[in-house]
């Protein structure tokens, strides 16, 4: 960097300043574990971490980076928590020999700064990462406070990238973040990966908030906003990042793979005017084949480890029939419908259901998926949904029952909220009117 | 946003057949940076080549297709291999690509990897197939 750094990569301020943002999206979650490791409080260790990033900020487009500023971040981060410590302790009398323990792990700060820096670099701070993950997915928070801490600690997403990427103001989220940050500590949350016993819950909590990242991102269509396709690849980095840290999960490859195979269809998804285009009618070529690869081996590890029947392994297999699938045609519709029953004994729903409908009707013909949809009829859950009159119709009309089918159009219409649909849905009615009339 | 970090080591063009990297501890340090890589979540693909003069050149003077046999006498850079990696910015990727091993005679050339996107709508028309030749090349 500085005068190391040739044109274009430096150049003045705001090149040293990407730079630094740079370091921060990559080290920042680790110094932040690192810390709390040694403060046991995630907040504390968020905010010293800042303090170094401050540091940085001030010094280093003056003197230039140094030669490992990742390391030197943690450093700083640490020798600030260390000084929070003494300060701690002096205030509270805590007992003797933690005071010894502290002299002596402050003796060693203050050694020579280039010697704690090239210890810094050797340190493995998998497990401390690990903690931080289920920290920041910790039961004891809301869902929204325990997504909006992952991006934080996690994903070293400032509040205003986070405030961006969910539509809320900026304060909403910087609330959000100081009150989880509260609760952890007044709950007395440990700083440590959940024990055996727990480990399946927890694991559950931490795949939850990040598939619930992914689609935030993924759900926008619109997407006129950077920061919201940028949540599904943060969504995945993390996901890939939590697979390195627990290797032998299979959900979380199976997350992993889900994630991957969804994230490949993301330009295809919409249409050269904005519109939603459908799984069946999208531009395969247009799918990005280096996700479905890499989602397919992550599958494929899932399932090595005996996980073909989790949740997220069954929608990623799911999802991966379509991947395969050259042409929609060649679409291995029995398959999926096998995957859909084993995925609705597993995690029963509605919204499953109508999906097994459609995959039977696929596999199967329209008599077998209406025989299911018939069932969900009067579904209390699905009284506002205008898929299941779009399905319905769809299959009744395929029956040739078109009066019955302009009825379910019709009915899809009036329920749904995106216009585009709307009209299609119309047109379709109308379409079964003409014939008729 | 994809990149690929190409490394040009020095002395590579003229390196005799069957040419490979045999510094144990400069491998190991490679594979920790790899594995450091794929921790971070941001590792698609990396891979080393052999030399040039096991290799060979296409040109096509007047158009027609002429082979020549590797080493090539003019070239002064050439590639050792490369690492394809997924990160949020073009900083990200020259922070990245600091932190190889690099020894002194190495240069690595970070550049973005195109994406239908990036093209007018168009030559994106023409592009179409594009991503399913891709498929077709690795499983």
């Amino acid at each position: 960097m500085g005068a190391s750094e040739g044109r274009g990569g430096g150049g003045g301020e705001a090149a040293v300043h990407r730079s630094i943002e740079a370091v921060w999206r990559i080290e920042s979650a680790k110094i932040i574990a690192t810390v709390a490791r040694m403060v046991r409080d995630v907040g504390l260790a968020e905010e010293l971490a800042q303090d170094a990033l401050v540091s940085a900020l001030e010094q280093w487009p003056e003197k230039g980076a140094p030669d490992n500023p990742a390391a030197w971040l943690t450093v700083v981060a640490k020798r600030r928590a260390l000084d929070r410590l003494r300060h701690r302790q002096l205030a509270e009398h805590k007992a003797p020999e933690i005071g010894r323990e502290l002299d002596a792990q402050h003796e060693m700060a203050q050694a020579d700064f280039a010697e704690a820096v090239d210890a810094a670099i050797d340190d493995d701070i998998g497990d401390d990462l690990l903690r931080l993950v289920f920290t920041a997915c910790h039961p004891v928070l809301s869902t929204e406070a325990r997504v909006a801490l992952t991006l934080r600690l996690m994903g070293g997403l400032g509040t205003d990238e986070i405030a961006r990427a969910f539509l809320v103001p900026e304060a909403t989220v910087a609330q959000r973040i100081v009150r989880a940050k509260r609760t952890l500590l007044e709950a007395r949350v440990p700083f440590e990966v959940p024990r055996r016993h727990e480990l399946q819950a927890r694991l559950a909590s931490v795949l939850e908030v990040l598939y619930l990242i992914f689609n935030e991102g993924y759900s926008a269509t619109a997407g006129d906003d950077w920061m919201r396709p940028a949540l599904c690849e943060e969504a995945m980095r993390l996901g890939r990042i939590v697979a390195e840290l627990m290797p032998d999960a299979s959900e979380v490859h199976g997350l992993v793979a889900l994630m991957e195979i969804q994230a490949s269809r993301t330009a295809a998804r919409v249409g050269a005017s904005g519109e939603p285009v459908l799984l069946l009618e999208q531009n395969r070529a247009r799918w990005d084949h280096m996700l479905i690869r890499r989602g397919l081996a992550a599958l494929a590890r899932a399932e090595a480890l005996g996980g073909a029947f989790g949740p997220y392994a069954l929608q990623a297999a799911i999802a991966a029939c379509h991947g395969r699938a050259r042409t929609a045609d060649e679409t291995d519709w029995p398959r999926i419908a096998a995957l859909y029953d084993a995925l609705a004994e597993l995690s029963p729903s509605p919204i499953v259901e109508l999906n097994r409908a459609v995959a039977l009707s696929m596999a199967f013909g329209p008599a077998a998926g209406l025989e299911v949809v018939d069932r969900l009829v009067g579904e209390p859950a699905l009284q506002a949904y205008h898929l299941l009159p779009a399905v319905r119709g769809d299959l009744l009309l395929k029956l040739g029952r078109r009066a019955e089918a302009q009825k379910e159009f019709d009915r899809a219409a009036s329920l749904t909220r995106n216009t585009r649909e709307r009209t299609l849905l119309l047109a379709r009615a109308r379409a079964c009117a003409a014939v008729q009339g | 946003m994809r990149f690929m970090l190409l490394t040009i080591p020095h002395g590579y063009e003229s390196a005799a057949p069957g040419t490979i990297p045999d510094d144990v501890d400069a491998v190991a340090a490679m594979m920790a940076y790899n594995e450091s890589m794929q921790k971070a979540g941001v590792l698609i693909s990396c891979d080393g080549l052999h030399p040039p003069s096991m290799g060979a050149r296409v040109s096509f003077p007047g158009r027609k297709p002429k082979v020549v046999d590797g080493p090539f006498a003019e070239a002064k850079e050439v590639l050792g291999g490369y690492w394809i990696i997924d990160v949020p910015s073009r900083a990200d990727a020259i922070e990245w690509a600091k932190r190889c091993p690099g020894s002194e005679n190495e240069v690595i050339e970070i550049r973005q990897i195109q994406e239908i996107a990036d093209f007018p709508p168009d030559v994106q028309a023409l592009t179409s197939e594009f991503a399913s030749m891709q498929a077709v090349k690795k499983t």
